[in-house]
């Protein structure tokens, strides 16, 4: 017997391509355009999400006979809160250093609105295992979309790869930068993270024709 | 047996219970976790510290390397030689563990006319004198804040900046070597003007061999960020100005 069902394997793999959060469904856009001017926060961004949403999915659904109705985007939040601050202080404890590089940014996952989506859409209305999928997929779709957009925003903007210079050195004139190539500042500035995230839309889309919505 | 999860009742019982639960994992979690943040953050403090008098474990050509952390209590007793606080009325006195006082607070309670601490460091490397000044200003989105280390003639030795949340690959290269490295050997006084060290564009130097022009090559696309960090020494000079005169007279 397979360790997953072909509906549980669904679970994770349909986030990662058909039904990207992010190309797909268009969520979570806020945090791909603040943090992928860098592979290394887009990498831990997406770990941090990964945990976050895999957890609270449980947790969710677990809770979900006994949340009353009326109150339950407030607890959906408190979930999320609680759990961001545990990887905050998790991190800062254990890896000093990544956390003054993430900053800001670890607190900005309670407002990835993927998280609230995947919460009020999925764990609410199913069991604690396939919520437990569902929040891994999506949180992979999301990683990778974030990882694929950092890669290009970084190599193209300033020439490197988690920080370590692969195209030659901008200032002495080595590698590509001897034969006239410049790093492109736009990549940098968050606009540029639209474009590409547009073109990995364009891309998806063209080759699979079904994801194109009737005009 | 059903609850009613639409009663008024449940619904606050409920948010009364999860508020307890949530603050007690949430607390105990702090708490437990407390005494290594600090020690982290003691840690950075130190190593940031020496860093900006030169005592860092960098390479020709490599990134920023910190003294390591396992090392870098014994290291900092072993450079930093005596700790003061400069208080409102210029006096300096001695400070034990006088690095662990904020600084934001202290430029607080000095504009507020409170009493205030601020604190400086002296180090010595291989028979030279620093002397280390805090500082802390604002970049373009929040706080930026580093350390300056002068020479006997008020000559910078080096300096280390860092930031809270500058726009990567722009700001936030404050904290890379070619920036940082820029400063080292600078003026920062002319005769009795505490003038600083100018973060400027087009300044026909931007390989700085010129250190007696009181500026440094800016970072493209961070104009903001750099005005704040030109500011911070600035100001921090100006802090210090009460403390820094009696060093060069000597």
């Amino acid at each position: 017997m397979a360790l997953l069902s072909k509906k549980d394997t669904n679970l994770i793999l349909d986030p990662l391509a058909d039904n990207n959060p992010i190309t797909i469904q268009v969520l979570g856009i806020c945090s791909a355009l603040a943090i992928t001017a860098e592979l290394q926060a887009s990498v831990v961004m997406a770990i941090s999400v990964i945990f976050v949403m895999g957890v609270g999915n449980v947790v969710i659904s677990l809770l979900r006979n006994v949340i009353p109705s009326k109150i339950r985007i407030i607890v959906q939040l408190v979930v999320v809160a609680t759990l961001v601050i545990m990887v905050d202080q998790v991190l800062k404890a254990f890896a000093y250093e990544l956390s003054k590089t993430l900053g800001a940014f670890v607190g900005l996952i309670i407002t990835n609105c993927i998280i609230m989506g995947r919460f009020e859409a999925f764990a609410l209305g199913n069991g604690p295992w396939r919520s437990f999928l569902d929040g891994i997929g999506n949180a992979l779709g999301y990683g990778v979309i974030l990882v694929i957009v950092g890669f290009f925003r970084e190599l193209l903007g300033t020439g490197t790869l988690f920080g370590i210079p692969v195209l030659g050195d901008p200032i002495a004139k080595t590698g590509l930068y001897s034969i006239g190539y410049e790093n492109n500042g736009f990549m940098i500035i968050p606009p540029a993270a639209l474009i590409v995230v547009g073109i990995l839309i364009w891309i998806q889309r063209s080759r699979n024709k079904a994801l194109i919505e009737e005009a | 047996m059903a609850i009613n999860t639409d009663k008024n009742v449940y619904t606050v019982v409920f948010a009364s219970i999860m508020v307890v639960v949530v603050g007690a994992i949430l607390a105990s979690f702090a708490s437990g976790l407390r005494p290594r943040i600090d020690e982290n953050e003691r840690f950075a403090k130190q190593q940031n510290i020496l860093y900006a008098m030169g005592v860092h474990e960098n390479t020709e050509d490599s990134g920023v390397n910190f003294i390591p952390t396992d090392r870098v209590e014994n290291e900092f007793a072993n450079y930093i030689k005596e700790q003061y606080v400069l208080n409102n009325n210029g006096d300096v006195e001695q400070y034990e563990e006088a690095y662990l006082l904020d600084l934001k607070k202290q430029i607080a309670a000095l504009k507020k006319g409170e009493e205030a601490k601020l604190p400086f460091f002296i180090g010595e490397k291989d028979g030279k004198k620093s002397y280390i000044l805090p500082m802390y200003g604002k970049g373009l989105w929040d706080a930026i804040w580093g350390f300056m280390a002068l020479d006997e003639n008020l000559v910078v030795q080096g300096v280390y900046f860092d930031h809270k949340g500058e726009t990567p690959g722009l700001g936030a290269n404050i904290k890379l070597r070619y920036f940082m490295d820029d400063f080292s050997g600078e003026y920062v006084v002319d005769g009795n003007q505490f003038k600083g060290i100018a973060v400027a564009k087009g300044n026909n130097d931007p390989l700085n061999e010129n250190k007696e022009d009181y500026e440094v090559d800016a970072l493209a696309g961070a104009t903001i960020t750099g005005n704040g960090v030109a500011a911070m020494i600035k100001e921090s000079l100006n802090l210090y100005k009460p403390y820094l005169q009696t060093v060069r007279i000597n």
